[in-house]
């Protein structure tokens, strides 16, 4: 229990990191984003966007703490500001909008690829010194490409020469939008190359990290003592021996989390998929700075709840933790 | 030494590592041509004239290539430097300090480990009035700290204390001196394995941030080349050559720094090793038994 206190403490505080560097980037960068705004619209923007973005900024007069207590006081009301691309529309609904995609997205094939990854990195460590071996330089290559060329590269065989799946959007125009079978279907069918994307860039990691802890745990006496009484090497594999290497595991998954989420960013800009990542994109595009933060902070609440999580599940799987307090 | 050179996977990995640097250093003075120099036959595939093809507006891609290893492994480099010296201040200081500062450095060393590192960039990037080479590695630096500061931290608070930092401290040497002069050059292994993990994780983030048209877009680095492609429908019309060859070289380059690490690893854990005494012991008990 005091474990998961001092981590959700420590989630509170980096939230609150999260937030303030939110806060900071517009005033430590040279120029104020509201004027450049305006001076590029050479004059043609809505008063009541500058006084929006202001708003959203904070960047209202007063002193910097000032500022800081309005900023909060936005925030705690949900208030990102309104966003200048799709205006008037709020930065919140906006980015309520894309967020089931990502998740889903994002969320599926994460999961997908800690199963497999996992379980080829127990059988990997198993059979150390057979041809799995060569499973290595495999992953140390799969650890190295960047996500958006796999997307690419996806698109290339399966979408353009194959034309086997679509290549952009998340489903397709000609059906109706709503909880029915053939919508369903189209989201699937849409989702299968980024989540196949996702999968093969971050399954390396899953592999190794997994890998790495299983040898360790093989070398443990409890293991040897399972093979002497000569059971099954299946048994000894996942039941001694994987079940006590995949806590460490869960940690380092949640630590990576980070870069799924940054890489799916990426795949959903190729992909063009109504996800957050795209409409970041849009953001950075059209200098929307209060949807450029607000997707920053959005992103950076889910990998910390994420995490949360994580360390939530360390805690249900491993009694140790539990007897610590 | 000689050990290391044993190791097949250092080899490899200093292999692909050369022929990349060698190819960044005296690649142009080969290819020659002005990467941006465009000729009549856009979108060709590769032929004895290009041998990787043409891009849209007709540029060699091969001499884009070459070019480009400068851009992305100089950003790469360059920003691994920075962030490898923000992790030894940070990490060692709060190694070897304690105490309040350890405790605040080390917050914000987990802080920045758990934020997502691409958005931040991204956003940075977006309020960045000049994209020029060393902003864009500044920024990567930033986000590209955290890992090795802990490491390092982890290594000094070890290396606190042994005998003969103590000695040193009773000699009255200066703290500053301890850290510096006897610490760090023994976490210097420690230092150069995340120095390269650094650089992979910066070449693809400059890779990233050009594929998204954050960057100078008027260089020519692997990124830009990819987002060059992107837009240019260049995998619609089957272009394969256009942005098969940029991605290909920084996963070869990330291997070979794989490779390396995973070598160093091995040699530091022999736990590691994929020879295993596991086998071989039950091929010996198959023998016995027959």
């Amino acid at each position: 229990m005091r474990y998961l206190l001092r981590r959700l403490g420590f989630y509170l505080i980096t939230a609150w990191a999260a937030i303030t560097i939110n806060f900071l980037i517009p005033r430590l960068m040279p120029g104020d984003p509201v004027d450049l705004m305006v001076a590029r619209m050479n004059g043609q923007i809505d008063p009541d966007a500058i006084e929006s973005m202001k708003k959203s900024f904070g960047l209202t007069g007063g002193s910097i703490w000032s500022q800081y207590w309005d900023y909060l006081g936005n925030l705690l009301h949900g208030e990102l500001g309104r966003s200048i691309t799709f205006y008037p529309t709020h930065v919140s609904s906006v980015i309520g909008g894309a967020l089931p995609w990502t998740i889903g997205l994002v969320g599926i094939a994460t999961v997908i690829s800690y199963l497999i990854g996992t379980s080829l990195g127990v059988v990997a460590a198993w059979r150390r010194g057979t041809w799995l071996d060569s499973i290595l330089p495999t992953t140390t290559f799969l650890q190295a490409v960047p996500y958006f060329w796999v997307a690419l590269a996806l698109v290339m065989v399966f979408g353009v020469s194959l034309s086997w799946l679509p290549v952009s959007g998340a489903y397709s125009l000609d059906v109706t939008t709503g909880f029915n079978g053939a919508f369903v279907g189209s989201v699937l069918y849409h989702a299968i190359l980024p989540a196949i994307t996702i999968v093969v860039a971050s399954i390396a990691d899953r592999v190794m990290g997994m890998r790495n802890v299983m040898v360790t745990t093989l070398g443990e006496d409890y293991v040897t003592m399972a093979e002497a009484k000569g059971l099954t090497s299946r048994r000894v594999m996942w039941r001694y021996a994987a079940r006590n290497a995949i806590l460490p595991n869960i940690t380092s998954f949640s630590l990576s989390l980070g870069f799924v989420v940054g890489g799916s960013v990426l795949t959903e800009i190729v992909f063009s998929y109504p996800g957050v990542g795209s409409v970041l994109l849009k953001a950075v595009e059209n200098e929307d700075f209060p949807l450029m933060q607000g997707i920053f902070l959005i992103i950076s609440l889910a990998v910390l709840a994420a995490n949360l999580l994580a360390d939530i599940a360390y805690v249900a799987l491993d009694p140790r933790t539990r007897q610590e307090a | 030494m000689a050990g290391i050179l044993r190791s097949p996977k250092i080899v490899a990995g200093l292999l692909i590592l050369a022929f990349f640097v060698v190819l960044a250093v005296f690649g142009p003075l080969l290819v020659g041509a002005d990467p941006t120099k465009t000729s009549g036959v856009g979108l060709a595939g590769p032929s004895a004239a290009h041998w990787l093809g043409t891009t849209q507006s007709g540029q060699d891609v091969l001499a884009q290539v070459v070019y480009g290893a400068r851009i992305s492994m100089g950003v790469g480099v360059l920003s691994a430097v920075i962030a490898t010296a923000l992790s030894i201040v940070v990490g060692l200081v709060g190694g070897y300090v304690g105490g309040v500062v350890d405790e605040v450095l080390s917050l914000i060393t987990n802080i920045f480990l758990v934020l997502p590192a691409l958005p931040l960039v991204i956003v940075l990037a977006g309020y960045l009035p000049s994209r020029g080479v060393t902003s864009v590695a500044a920024v990567i630096a930033v986000t590209g700290w955290a890992w090795g500061a802990r490491v390092l931290r982890a290594q000094t608070l070890t290396l606190r204390g042994r005998d003969y930092v103590q000695a040193a401290k009773a000699g009255g040497e200066r703290p500053w001196r301890i850290v510096f002069a006897e610490i760090l050059p023994v976490e210097f292994p420690v230092i150069a394995t995340s120095f390269l993990a650094t650089v992979l994780a910066a070449i693809l983030a400059e890779a990233g941030l050009s594929f998204l048209g954050l960057a100078n877009l008027s260089t020519v680095s692997w990124g830009t080349m990819l987002y060059f492609a992107q837009n240019n429908q260049a995998l619609l019309v089957g272009a394969w050559w256009w942005f098969i060859p940029p991605g290909l070289c920084i996963a070869l380059i990330g291997a070979g720094l794989g490779l390396l690490n995973f070598g160093i690893d091995e040699i530091a854990n022999p736990r590691l090793r994929t020879v295993l005494p596991r086998r071989a012991r039950r091929a010996r008990r198959a023998e016995v038994a027959s």
